[in-house]
């Protein structure tokens, strides 16, 4: 028997495997890729990399990118969660080194009962570490801890033309910079050394305060920001000029020691009917929440997933927004412009097209770790609309001259639909990053606003 | 004198007594079920003996197990599929990992069917892999066991085995042959209150299975891997099928006269 002529004749008969639907976390765009490269090690990434055109590839994680920033339209991507290994752990430093498809909810799992917690976490744990590196993604500790970007030390890069490189402040430390925040763009993480902060338990100190002006809010969290590590804000975004809100503040509970067992929550089965989400729903559900928030005010220990994460108890929340999908705008604006913020809010307000999850909250001005990192000093505020057409795109549009009036920027996690301009004049220094772009990826987010092939 | 405590008597014994199992060996530990099997087992805190081809692989997913809380992982770079290997592996297993109590065999090759029709080597190869070579492994780790009179003998085969379908016969006739061979394993190794445990999952998201229409629709291996970690620490069912609605599928399938099953394709 000839092992050899048989492995021969696999490889030549071998097809390429049907394109399953990938869709990013807002279901819009809808469009299609050609290939989904599925690697289960390390080792057979550059095997991809040769079998591909240029431009063709891009690595994908959770897919928890709203827009089309994880997607690659009419060509390939690199699906990395099977490249879900920690690879090594310092249990007296808290250094990890894990590949790029682990997901911060693991990291969780893994290292919360030893006493280590994510130095900066986003609003959901599902997504990748190579995800969170390739938007730099922020949390609720911006004002002290910065981007997750910071807490990178070194990263293991597959290029297409260089193999593996290592990238830290010392070795390649450019490629660093446009790795951090960089889209996924430069090539694919091999694994990432991580460091994660030491915690006393899984609980936080958490406290809500109601506020009913957008002045009040920023007394709040001016006054918070130097006692509270995590601060942030929910904002009734129907109320206008002089919103009403949430804001909550927590710090890791020093006395808490016991453990708990989170449960999983409900998970949304398919796409709600679109009527089911109108302005009288949406109204109804802003209030009722604001009201048994700030009937609830006050101070609690509560369990860090409740605190971190609220919408990932309802998995696939984002079907509640129907067939269309929905886009997320996410803007920030320099806290020297506040003008510009209360005619933001005022315009969502007027449109009557906002939604329940409007999130507010002050940058601080740690300098941004990665050439396209998204985070600056100013107010970010992050609200989603369903997806309607024409009349949801025009009020995007006109959100946009607001935004860059005020010199602000548009998140590209979030995006699917900003203009070049507004990009160009979000990220004034993007033709400096493009020397670092691998020259076998590409994505969809990137050939739109640059023009690129 | 010793003084002998009556222990309290549960009034509700357990449904299914716990199976304390501890040193597990696993056949193709880089096999897509097999990762997600042993990250379960390792945050169990169980000893781990690995057997799969790549050094590399392995390293990895020791260092990996040994973080999530594996409480030993051995392992040990082999061919699975080359009997001549066995005898090896199996030396290995007795040097290092004697009072090993359960042995796990995962690995094995899906080729497209169409090459195992025009090609005999194709055919040989996946007759080789799935059936010959496990059956020369799972022989030496039985005798072992039924002379220690203890343990479990779990192999991964295939709800494909059930019946023989025009698009995978090469590979359903050879998971259905382990089959047959873990069946009578069974009831030789039942008197001596050895386990064999016979896993026919249905199509499971894994590399084998990528290349297969609507591979993003088939089980999670993580559910997949729970079931099979709960078999073989519980005592469930000889034949496990996982996810469970294949036990009712298949049975259903087993159904269809000869006559009308030959003219469908799929």
């Amino acid at each position: 028997m000839s092992g050899q002529s048989a492995a021969k004749l696999r490889k030549q008969s071998a097809v390429p495997p049907p394109t399953e639907r990938i869709l990013s976390w807002g279901r819009y765009p809808k469009i299609a890729h050609q290939r989904v490269h599925k690697p289960a090690w390390n080792d057979q990434v550059p095997e991809i990399f040769n079998a591909a055109a240029p431009g063709a590839l891009l690595p994908y994680g959770l897919g928890r990118s709203y827009g089309d920033s994880c997607l690659n339209a009419g060509r390939e991507l690199i699906d990395c969660r099977r490249l879900n290994r920690i690879l090594d752990f310092d249990a007296s430093t808290g250094m990890i080194r894990c590949e790029s498809g682990v997901s911060l909810s693991d990291i969780i799992d893994v290292f919360l009962p030893k006493g280590w917690f994510l130095p900066v976490t986003p609003g959901t744990r599902f997504v990748t570490v190579g995800g969170a590196i390739a938007n730099d993604v922020h949390g609720k500790n911006h004002h002290c801890a910065g981007t997750f970007g910071a807490h990178v030390r070194q990263i293991g890069l597959h290029r297409s033309n260089d193999g593996l490189v290592i990238c830290s402040s010392r070795e390649n430390p450019d490629m660093l910079g446009a790795t951090i925040g960089g889209l996924g763009l430069t090539g694919v993480i091999a694994w990432a050394d991580i460091q994660l902060k030491h915690v006393a338990g899984p609980w936080i100190d958490a406290e809500s305060i109601p506020f009913q002006s957008l002045s009040a809010f920023l007394d709040l969290s001016r006054e918070s920001n130097d006692r509270f590590e995590y601060t942030v804000a929910w904002l009734d975004c129907f109320a206008g000029k002089n919103p009403r809100g949430i804001f909550f503040r927590g710090n890791h509970s020093p006395s808490h020691g016991a453990e708990f067992h989170p449960k999983r929550g409900p998970k949304l089965p398919f796409a709600l009917p679109a009527w089911m989400l109108n302005r009288y729903s949406v109204k109804a559900f802003n209030t009722v929440y604001y009201k048994i928030h700030a009937a609830r005010k006050g101070v609690a220990a509560v369990p860090y997933d409740s605190f971190f994460y609220p919408l990932d108890s309802i998995r696939q929340w984002n079907l509640l927004y129907g067939r269309q999908g929905f886009l997320q705008y996410q803007c920030v604006i320099p806290d020297t412009n506040l003008g510009a913020f209360e005619e933001l809010l005022d315009r969502i307000a007027r449109s009557g097209m906002g939604s329940f999850l409007g999130v507010l909250k002050q940058f601080g001005s740690a300098p941004a770790a990665g050439m396209l990192s998204f985070p600056r000093p100013g107010l970010t505020i992050a609200l989603d609309f369903a997806m309607r057409g024409e009349r949801t795109l025009r009020l995007m549009q006109s959100l946009d001259e607001i935004v860059q009036k005020s010199g602000g920027a548009l998140y590209p996690a979030k995006d699917a639909r900003m203009s070049s301009a507004l990009f160009e004049s979000s990220f004034p220094h993007w033709r400096s990053f493009v020397p670092y772009i691998d020259p076998k990826m590409s994505s969809s987010f990137w050939r739109r606003l640059t023009g690129a092939q | 004198m010793m003084t002998i405590t009556a222990h309290p008597t549960t009034t509700r014994p357990a449904a299914t007594p716990v199976i304390a199992m501890k040193k597990i060996v696993i056949l193709g530990a880089t096999s897509g079920i097999a990762l997600e099997v042993q990250r379960q087992l390792a945050h169990k805190g169980r000893e781990l003996l690995l057997v799969a081809r790549s050094p590399q692989r392995l390293a990895e997913i020791q260092a990996d197990l040994a973080i999530r809380g594996a409480r030993q992982i051995l392992t040990y770079s082999a061919d699975l599929a080359s009997i001549q290997q066995h005898a090896g592996i199996f030396e290995f297993v007795q040097r290092t990992f004697a009072d090993f109590d359960t042995v796990l065999l995962a690995y094995g090759s899906m080729h497209d069917q169409k090459d195992s029709e025009t090609s005999v080597d194709v055919l040989l190869e996946e007759l080789t892999v799935n059936f010959v070579s496990a059956t020369a492994i799972l022989t030496l780790f039985a005798s072992d066991l039924e002379r220690r009179r203890t343990g479990c003998v779990a192999a991964i085969t295939s709800v494909a085995g059930d019946r023989g379908r025009r698009s995978n016969y090469v590979y359903g006739s050879a998971k259905g042959a382990l089959s047959l061979f873990l069946q009578g394993l069974r009831s030789r190794l039942h008197p001596a209150g050895v386990r064999v445990i016979t896993i026919k999952p249905g199509p499971v998201q894994t590399p084998m299975t990528d290349r297969l229409a609507n591979s993003a629709r088939f089980a999670d291996p993580e559910q997949v891997a729970r079931d099979i970690v709960h078999a073989l620490e519980r005592r469930s069912p000889d034949v496990l099928y996982t996810p469970k609605i294949w036990r009712y599928i298949m049975g259903a399938v087993q159904q269809i006269p000869e006559n009308i099953f030959k003219r469908l394709s799929f």
